[in-house]
Formats: structure tokens, C-alpha cells, sequence
């Protein structure tokens, strides 16, 4: 907007077209207390009137990795990079889970939200940042099951992993995991009110998508079992986070700058697209919801 | 004051009706080709009527607003009125940023606070004092402004008791007290409210109203306010907005554009020629007319009433004669009052072919009633039609003091003086 001269200052213009690179951040930020404030509703609305409460954090992860290491680990035979099974498996799954749960959950924020988006405005990019950052509380609870689980093999089995120095570099793939949820959601969720076909496709897509991941397992078993086809695995953003994660917790995995790096650009690339999406769909979608 | 807070300019916005479905993606496509790699107008904008829902259109696109233009000044109440349909929804969704126009704009000074619900985004787990600060913060709150105001919203709301319940345990009138209590301790300089008032028992509505009157009056802030309660918008209100079928037909003082709105809503009162009806036909009902203060005004509680009958007399019979019965029920099928011309002293003659009863100041409450007519020529039956014809009257001011007799309470307004 360029007002004419002798025009009046207006706070704020409505009009039917905006710059597609508005992305209205400053708005985000002065609602940040209502971020805060969804996060606290989704925790507290979460373990409400059940028994076990926050325990539920747990249970998941537990069995999933029970499954995994009876069916991948025993049976199927699938080398582990030398790790013990039960700490590889948990290790994948726990940084896969948030990476999923941040996708699937803001993949669907516009019907969800459909009837608050349609009484009052607020920047509607909170909603699916306060998904992100619930998840994160849930992650760290997680997270604290893999620590318990890795002090327990370093009393048990001395020297059957390693904590490295990529430790350091947990931030960032936190945030890169989250980042490349949040786009992937957020491309999802614009799409989606529209063509609600996606809807069925995140829903299986995601579960194929952990088997294109190296989640139950390492990038050095699929190289050397079909080399000519790994590259598909490692062209997937999230097979980089993994690694990366996997070798600083447990000292194995396949953890390059370039494959980190890689990593980083297709989630940046993918955070701005979805942005941008979702603030041109979430101008008009009250209507074709 | 003359600051103008709100422009809104050449704003229309278009929906699409009928199914959203199948050819989505190919229409999108088209669409997309010609408006942004051809450069031509865009189709879906081109066609489209005027939203009229009662008559079929050709496309299905309609103009839920078309060309809407008005400034709203400082410290303004006002009242936007009209039909089911006229628009007045999705101009207060233009307004909150809910949707944007599909052209046109609007520009703002301050803050607007808008409350198209109450209640927007309450969850059932939380406490009400937990839901205070999220339902705070959804309308633009920041917490510590919350925090200043929660001893005056609790207050205001009168479940102080229950603060700490979740309200899920609410009933339905606590909910909304405690809903509306936030959304009035809002520190917006533009304050939008859709038809909150139309929940809550008549005590709490009032409070609503004296509130609203107060932020307005009091604070000088800006109000737009839409309802159907004529009466509350001409209490809260000095200028009316008057919406039909997305156009604005009026602008201006509140009691001007409460009359143009209820013309609007006046019908036609032509008698079905297959009616069932009862008598000799020595005289039959033709039309009905039933009006406020002229022709084209609807009734209102208050103001004058005509119900006019015209009637084919074939065999001239002379008003001497005829009994000519109206009476009046309500929509429940409670008598509520009876006319006849038999009753009123008349030393009249000669043939009629109309009659007009007519009320200086209407003592019916606002609703909607039935008129049921029996004709009677030399007492004998030659004209009896059941719930004949219907009519609505509006809320008027009847006492002249802004307030009225509560429609539940009673169907009928009388005069009265208390010492």
C-alpha cells in the first residue's frame, strides 16, 4: 500500500487482495499470550478426566517400540548400525513422533478450527504454532523415556552406545522437525479445504512415509542392501533429521553436514511455501469449508 | 466529534452457492489461466444477481453485499438492520476480518473488538476462570490486561461461585453471562455485537443493553450493533444502516431506518380464491390490507394500526345490515381481541364495498398474529374465514421511554400510570 497524498492513515486497510509475501508476523507476535494460552488448554484438555494422565505420554512409544523390536529387530532381522535394538527403535520413533504428530495435527487445523475461524479473528498462523509447540511438551516427555532407557543400557551393557558431541545440534533438528511439520501441515491444511481428498491421503501417507524414513532402519543397511535405490530414502528430508538424531544420542548413523544441510533447505523451502499458503487460504476459507 | 474510525468503500463480496464439488479443480484451473496468465477478467466475478433467495437465479454466484459505502464516525452507535439474508452477517464478518471482500475495502482506526458469538472458542475442560483468559485472549486481550479486569469480569458476570468449575457444569444462562462479561470489559475502541441479546433471561439482557449503552454513551467508543429487536436498536442507536438483499437501501437516523426496514416487510393481502371459507356469499372478502402509521409501514406496538377490508357486494347490501367480525389470535391460537362495527354506536347507511378499523396507538406486543373475519348479512353467515391473513408487529416504544412491556410477559400493552 502506498497511500496517496492527503489520504488518511488507517490502521488497519481490509480489502479483498494482498501481497502474497504479507505474512502479518507482527500480528503473530502480539497475540503470542494466546499461544500460550492454547498450548495450556490442549495439556490440561489432554489428561483430563482420564486415570493415568500424563502417563498416556508413555504408553505409545513403549509398546510401539515392543512391536518394532519383536517384528524389525527379531524376526525380519534387520540390522540395528550395532546399537541394541529396544534404544535404536525408541530413539527413531521418539523424534519420528513429533515430526508426525506436528504434520497430522496441523494438517487439519482449518476443519477443526472451522467454527472459531468463522466467529473472530486472530492471526490464524497461532493455531497451528500452538499445535508445534503442545507437541514439544509431549516430545520432551518422550524424550525423558529415551533418557531413562539410555542410562539404563549404560549401566546394563557399558559402551553399547556413545553420546556425541552432535548432541549440541539438538536445537536445530528440533526445530527442523518441527519446521518441516509445520509446512508440510500447513500446505495440507490450505489444500484441504478445498479438496478434502488429501484428508485420506495424510492419514496413510505419513505411516508409508516412516517406512521411507530411517526409522526402523539405519541408512547404511539400505545402502548396502539396494544401493542403486537408497537415494530415494535419502532424498526424503526427514531421513537426514534422523540420522543426525541418531548419531547424536547414540553415537551411530549416518550424519554428514551435507545430509543436514540438505535438510535444512528443503524445510525452509517447504515452512515458506506453507506459510504463504495458508495466509492466502485462510483470508477466504470460511466460505468453502 | 467528526474523526472517521471506519470506511468502508465499494465493498461486495460474492459467494458461491450450490454444491462445491466435483469441477473444483478444473474451474480453479480455468479461473487461474485467465486471470492471472491471460490477464482477463475473472468468470467467476462477471456473472452473478442480486441475492434475492426467494427467486431462482441463473448462476450460482450471488452478491451477498454489492457496492457498499459508508463512514462511520467516532464514538457512533449504529444500528444495522434488515431481512433474513439482507447482507448484515457478512458485512460484520468483513468488518471482524473473518472473511475478506471480494472487493472494495475498508479501512480502520483502533482496534475492533467483535463479537459475532459469545463464547467463541470456550472449552467445556476448563475452569470459567481458566476460560476467561483464553476467550480473553482470542478477542485480542494480552494476559496482564486480563488479569487487571478478571476481579470486574467476574463481577459483571455473577458466577463468582462457579469460577473455578469447568463449564461443563454450566447451565446455558451462566455460560453466556460469564461469555458476555469478557467480551464487555474489552479495551477496543470499535466494539461489533451480532445479536448477543437474543440469550440470557430478561435481566441479564438488560444489563447487556445498559452495558453496551454505556460503553457507547459513557466511554464514547464505537458501536455497531445488528438485531432484530427494533426497540433495542432504537434505544442503543442514533443512526440505522437499513441492508436489502445486499444493498444498502437506507442511511441515516435510527427511527427513519427502523420505519424503512419494516416496510419492507409488509405483504400482499389478496384472498386465495380457494381459501376454504364458510356462508352464502351475500358478501365475500376480496383483500386485506393490515398497516402501522401509512400504507407502507409495518405494524408497530405504539403507533397507529389500520386493518383495512375490501369486499365484493354483489346483491349492495347496506352497511345497516352487515356485521362485519374481526378477530385477532395469537400465534397460539389464544383470542387476544375482537372488532365489529355492530358494536360501535353508527347511524351509517348505504352500500359498502370496504371497512377500515382503525387504532390510534396499537396495544398489541410485538409477534405475530392471525386475523380470522365472520361477515354476517341480516345475521346470517355469508362470509366466515378462518386465519384469513397474518401480520407481525414490531417493537415500538409505546410509553415513550425507550423500554417495553417483555413479549413473553404479555401479548397486550396498556397505558398506565404509577403513583
Amino acid at each position: 500500500m502506498d497511500p496517496k497524498p492527503n489520504e488518511e492513515q488507517w490502521d488497519l486497510v481490509i480489502k479483498g487482495h494482498s501481497s502474497l509475501f504479507d505474512l502479518k508476523f507482527a500480528d503473530v507476535w502480539r497475540y503470542r499470550d494466546l499461544l500460550g494460552m492454547f498450548v495450556k488448554r490442549d495439556f490440561i484438555s489432554f489428561y483430563k478426566q482420564t486415570i493415568l494422565g500424563p502417563l498416556w505420554f508413555f504408553i505409545q512409544p513403549i509398546f510401539t517400540t515392543l512391536v518394532f523390536t519383536f517384528i524389525f529387530g527379531n524376526l525380519a532381522g534387520i540390522q540395528t548400525d550395532g546399537l541394541p535394538q529396544p534404544l535404536f527403535y525408541l530413539c527413531g520413533i521418539t523424534a519420528w513422533n513429533y515430526f508426525s504428530d506436528c504434520l497430522t495435527k496441523t494438517s487439519t487445523v482449518f476443519r477443526d478450527n472451522a467454527n472459531i475461524f468463522g466467529k473472530v479473528y486472530f492471526p490464524r498462523l497461532i493455531m497451528p504454532l500452538s499445535i508445534v509447540v503442545s507437541n514439544l511438551v509431549r516430545f520432551g516427555v518422550q524424550l525423558s523415556l529415551l533418557a531413562v532407557m539410555m542410562a539404563y543400557y549404560a549401566i546394563a551393557k557399558p559402551g553399547s552406545f556413545e553420546i556425541s558431541g552432535a548432541l549440541l545440534l539438538f536445537p536445530l533438528l528440533i526445530l527442523l522437525m518441527a519446521a518441516l511439520g509445520l509446512g508440510a501441515g500447513l500446505i495440507i491444511t490450505a489444500m484441504t479445504t478445498k479438496y478434502r481428498d488429501l484428508t485420506f491421503l495424510v492419514t496413510f501417507g505419513v505411516q508409508l512415509l516412516m517406512y521411507g524414513t530411517t526409522v526402523i532402519y539405519p541408512l547404511s543397511e539400505a545402502k548396502s542392501k539396494f544401493s542403486e535405490y537408497a537415494w530415494i530414502i535419502e532424498m526424503n528430508p526427514m531421513t537426514g533429521i534422523i540420522e543426525a538424531f541418531r548419531y547424536a544420542f547414540l553415537g551411530q548413523g549416518n550424519f554428514t553436514l551435507a545430509s543436514i544441510g540438505y535438510s535444512a533447505i528443503v524445510t525452509l523451502v517447504v515452512l515458506f511455501a506453507g506459510v504463504v499458503i495458508f495466509n492466502k487460504t485462510e483470508r477466504n476459507f470460511v466460505d468453502t469449508i | 466529534m467528526s474523526d472517521t474510525v471506519i470506511k468502508v468503500e465499494n465493498l461486495s463480496k460474492a459467494y458461491q452457492i450450490g454444491q462445491i464439488g466435483t469441477g473444483t479443480v478444473s474451474r480453479d484451473i480455468e479461473r487461474f489461466v485467465r486471470t492471472r496468465v491471460l490477464g482477463k477478467e475473472d468468470p467467476f466475478l462477471k456473472i452473478g444477481e442480486a441475492n434475492d433467495r426467494s427467486k431462482k437465479g441463473s448462476s450460482d454466484i450471488v452478491w451477498s453485499l454489492r457496492d457498499i459505502n459508508f463512514e462511520i464516525n467516532q464514538g457512533d452507535a449504529v444500528g444495522i438492520i434488515g431481512k433474513n439474508g439482507a447482507g448484515k452477517s457478512t458485512l460484520l464478518k468483513l468488518l471482524s476480518r473473518v472473511t475478506s471482500p471480494t472487493t472494495g475495502q475498508i479501512g480502520v482506526k483502533g482496534r475492533i473488538a467483535s463479537l459475532l458469538e459469545v463464547g467463541t472458542g470456550f472449552h467445556p475442560e476448563l475452569t470459567g476462570r481458566e476460560n476467561i483468559y483464553l476467550n480473553g485472549a482470542i478477542l485480542g486481550m494480552r494476559k496482564k490486561e486480563i488479569t487487571r479486569k478478571l476481579d470486574e469480569i467476574i463481577d459483571f458476570s455473577g458466577v463468582e461461585r462457579y469460577i473455578d468449575t469447568p463449564v461443563k457444569r454450566y447451565s446455558s444462562g451462566m455460560y453466556v453471562r460469564l461469555a458476555f462479561a469478557v467480551a464487555a470489559h474489552l479495551e477496543s475502541e470499535i466494539l461489533i455485537v451480532d445479536e448477543v441479546l437474543a440469550v440470557g433471561d430478561a435481566e441479564f439482557q438488560k444489563k447487556c443493553l445498559g452495558k453496551m449503552g454505556d460503553i457507547s454513551k459513557g466511554q464514547g467508543r464505537t458501536i455497531l450493533f445488528v438485531s432484530h429487536n427494533m426497540a433495542a436498536v432504537q434505544n442503543l442507536c442514533s443512526r440505522g444502516i437499513v441492508l436489502k438483499n445486499g444493498a444498502m437501501s437506507f442511511d441515516g437516523n435510527v427511527d427513519m431506518a427502523v420505519g424503512d426496514y419494516l416496510k419492507q416487510s409488509i405483504s400482499s393481502g389478496i384472498i386465495d380464491h380457494n381459501v376454504t371459507r364458510v356462508g352464502n356469499g351475500a358478501i365475500r372478502l376480496r383483500e386485506i390490507a393490515v398497516y402501522g402509521s401509512d400504507r407502507h409501514i409495518k405494524p408497530q406496538t405504539g403507533q397507529p394500526f389500520t386493518m383495512e377490508f375490501s369486499f365484493d357486494n354483489p346483491n349492495f347490501v347496506d352497511i345497516g345490515d352487515l356485521g362485519f367480525d374481526v378477530r385477532i389470535d395469537d400465534y397460539l391460537g389464544q383470542r387476544i381481541a375482537w372488532f365489529s362495527n355492530t358494536i360501535l354506536p353508527s347511524s351509517r347507511t348505504g352500500t359498502v364495498e370496504s371497512l377500515r378499523f382503525m387504532i390510534e396507538k396499537l396495544s398489541l406486543n410485538d409477534g405475530l398474529y392471525y386475523v380470522t373475519i365472520q361477515a354476517t348479512v341480516q345475521k346470517q353467515v355469508a362470509d366466515w374465514i378462518q386465519n384469513v391473513y397474518s401480520f407481525e408487529v414490531s417493537e415500538g416504544d409505546f410509553f415513550g421511554s425507550g423500554k417495553r412491556v417483555p413479549s413473553a410477559q404479555s401479548k397486550v400493552v396498556m397505558d398506565f400510570t404509577v403513583k
